[in-house]
């Protein structure tokens, strides 16, 4: 065997091996910036672009029933729980139907109850508290379509 | 496919190309070695690679349909470790029937036909373990049971006699003829579990209920009681079985573990100071008293100068062993000598604690950091499905497994390097040895599960993907499905 051929072949899988180290830490990497997670790391802001909050919240519109429960920003962004008879509960614990890990939620922080067609909203003991658009959830509180309810850095909102 | 989203990308094609790209060079690997042992490149050379490739091609398959969401990286990153162990045990043997002039070993005979029949056997273990368990909480179910379990496997070799026991003056072992086991390293994967799961239970009673002492806070006795018993007795087992690499991979896993579970910096500090003054005790007596700590005195020795005439000529536990490891990686270089054209038969046990030094010799720094990049992608991608993961005790247990790997490769290389005193540790994949290959894949296999369930796509509470089910899926009474892609 030729001096030459065996140099490469010491050389030539010394380099292999460290395309596949780079290969790999590619493929980890479109990893990192593509698929599974949202595109903006950042919920934008309100009334700034995205078709998710688009509308003003604050002006519910009464007539029509709520049909899905949307997480508009959090860990959970893009969750869409469609809504049926059954009480809806959130909370970190895992048996909740909305299982939130936030530093900021309880185990049973929250729990949405419809009522003739209107879901109330209902704190459930929580440390640091529900809120609905800006104001602290106390007792059952209706909520209108489209605003916001906030638990932890969690916010939820009712959809058509 | 059917119960992938359209528009979710589940990574299995570049697993695939990795795989393939990863098989290729422990072709080139086994060329290499018969172009400088036999001085020709021989039509056989591709075989093994070949097998070992079909045998990761297998579990591959299963993984596309068990675990579709799994780490794409985590697969072909150990099979070219594991690949390279194998071709490279091969060369071993091959190197010695040339020097015997024996005819050259079959394909499943000598130390690298019986590395692969053991990678066959892991592979299926890893199979069985993606397709029984479907979701990692499972385990949970069986915590106590696995808890008891370890310590009957760390417990066993200490209580057999000697003669069944003992190899090299470590009783690790349980011997049948010339077929053994090490139980040890199925403990570590039950004693994880363990872990995870009582600290989960109690991880906000250790953080919130505690005791400030010295400014640090300690839990209450009783919350830590369990764990506590389970890591002093299987250390003090350990120690009884003279094997202190296995003690000390115990110790950091138990002390991360139990950081990652209540986020306390203190109990790094505390495992820290507890593991060095521990360390530097046993050295004392061992100097002093000699007993059983004498041996753990003669490695420290060994280790602050093994060129050292006094430390070379020892009767037991010389450093020639060392030396000739160390020499073997100055020998090699930045670039090595290529493999197939070193001599690694000069290092003592280079089949299983000293491959490195043996690879090192061949493949040289540069080859050798390659795969410590390797490595250190494994543990990083086990750390991330940590992260990724929403459940705790996935979380625990995807950490103390990602941590044991690299805890295991940092103590058996440093330990080569003269970095840390050399206590006897399989190099993960890469070691002769059944016992550890089975234990350490069916640990990737469990990475792989709980990295599949942290990267697919948030359905509310994880669906129940063990049969097909009709989308959206039914969750307490509310229909969830996901909107953005």
């Amino acid at each position: 065997m030729p001096e030459f051929v065996l140099t490469v072949a010491r050389f030539g899988f010394l380099v292999l091996l460290w395309i596949f180290v780079f290969t790999v830490v590619g493929v980890i990497r479109r990893d990192l910036f593509s698929g599974a997670r949202s595109k903006s790391i950042v919920a934008s802001p309100r009334g700034v672009g995205g078709a998710v909050l688009q509308g003003r919240p604050a002006k519910a519109k009464r007539g029509k029933a709520a049909r899905q429960l949307v997480v508009t920003a959090g860990q959970l962004a893009g969750t869409r729980i469609t809504l049926g008879e059954a009480p809806i509960t959130i909370g970190r614990a895992e048996d909740s139907t909305l299982v939130i890990t936030d530093d900021f939620a309880s185990a049973r922080h929250a729990r949405l109850v419809p009522r003739d067609g209107q879901w109330f909203v209902e704190d459930l003991g929580s440390t640091n508290g529900t809120y609905l658009d800006r104001g602290k959830v106390s007792g059952p509180t209706p909520v209108p379509l489209g605003v916001p309810i906030r638990i932890g850095r969690t916010s939820l909102e009712l959809r058509p | 496919m059917s119960r992938i989203p359209t528009g979710w990308k589940t990574r299995r094609n570049a697993e695939l190309g990795l795989l393939a790209f990863a098989m290729s060079i422990v072709a080139v690997f086994g060329a290499t070695v018969e172009a400088n042992q036999f001085d020709e490149i021989r039509m056989t050379s591709w075989i093994p690679a070949a097998l070992v490739g079909i045998l990761f091609l297998g579990l591959h398959v299963v993984v596309r349909f068990t675990a579709p969401f799994a780490d794409p990286v985590l697969l072909p990153a150990v099979a070219l470790i594991n690949g390279i162990g194998v071709g490279f045990l091969r060369r071993l043997d091959l190197a010695k029937a040339i020097a015997n002039k024996q005819p050259e070993p079959g394909i499943f005979a000598g130390t690298g036909g019986r590395q692969l029949a053991w990678t066959l056997a892991s592979l299926i273990l890893a199979a069985i373990l993606l397709l029984v368990i479907r979701d990692h909480k499972i385990v949970s179910r069986y915590a106590y049971t696995l808890g008891l379990v370890g310590i009957v496997l760390v417990m066993i070799p200490a209580v057999l006699p000697s003669s069944i026991s003992e190899v090299n003056g470590a009783k690790l072992w349980i011997r049948f003829g010339s077929f053994s086991i090490q139980p040890g390293e199925f403990a570590k994967l039950a004693l994880v579990s363990f872990f995870a799961y009582y600290l989960v239970r109690k991880r906000e009673v250790l953080s919130l209920a505690s005791r400030r002492f010295l400014g640090i806070d300690l839990p209450r006795g009783r919350d830590l009681g369990p764990v506590v018993t389970v890591w002093l007795l299987s250390l003090l087992v350990l120690v009884f079985e003279k094997d202190l690499g296995t003690a000390l991979l115990y110790f950091g896993l138990f002390v991360v573990t139990l950081y990652v579970a209540t986020e306390r910096a203190s109990w790094l500090i505390i495992g820290l100071v507890l593991f060095f003054g521990g360390v530097y005790l046993a050295y004392l007596l061992g100097a002093s008293v000699g007993g059983p700590f004498a041996n753990f005195y003669d490695r420290a020795e060994v280790w602050l100068d093994p060129f050292a005439r006094a430390n070379y000529e020892r009767v037991s536990g010389s450093s020639y062993q060392l030396v000739q490891g160390l020499l073997g990686l100055g020998s090699g270089g930045l670039f090595g000598a290529g493999p197939g054209a070193g001599s690694p038969g000069k290092v003592p046990e280079v089949r299983t604690d000293f491959i490195f030094a043996g690879l090192g010799e061949e493949i040289g720094l540069f080859g050798l950091t390659a795969l410590l990049v390797c490595y250190l992608l494994i543990v990083e991608r086990g750390l991330r499905a940590a992260l990724a993961v929403r459940d705790s005790f996935g979380k625990l247990v995807a950490g103390g497994l990602a941590f044991t790997l690299g805890l295991q490769v940092f103590v058996i290389l440093g330990g080569i390097t003269g970095l840390i005193p050399l206590t006897g540790q399989t190099t993960p994949f890469l070691s002769a040895g059944g016992s550890s290959l089975m234990a350490n894949w069916l640990l990737v296999a469990m990475l792989l599960r709980i990295s599949d369930a942290a990267r697919q796509p948030a359905t509310g509470t994880g669906p129940d993907r063990a049969g097909p089910k009709k989308a959206p899926v039914q969750l307490h009474g509310a229909m969830t499905e996901v909107i953005k892609p």
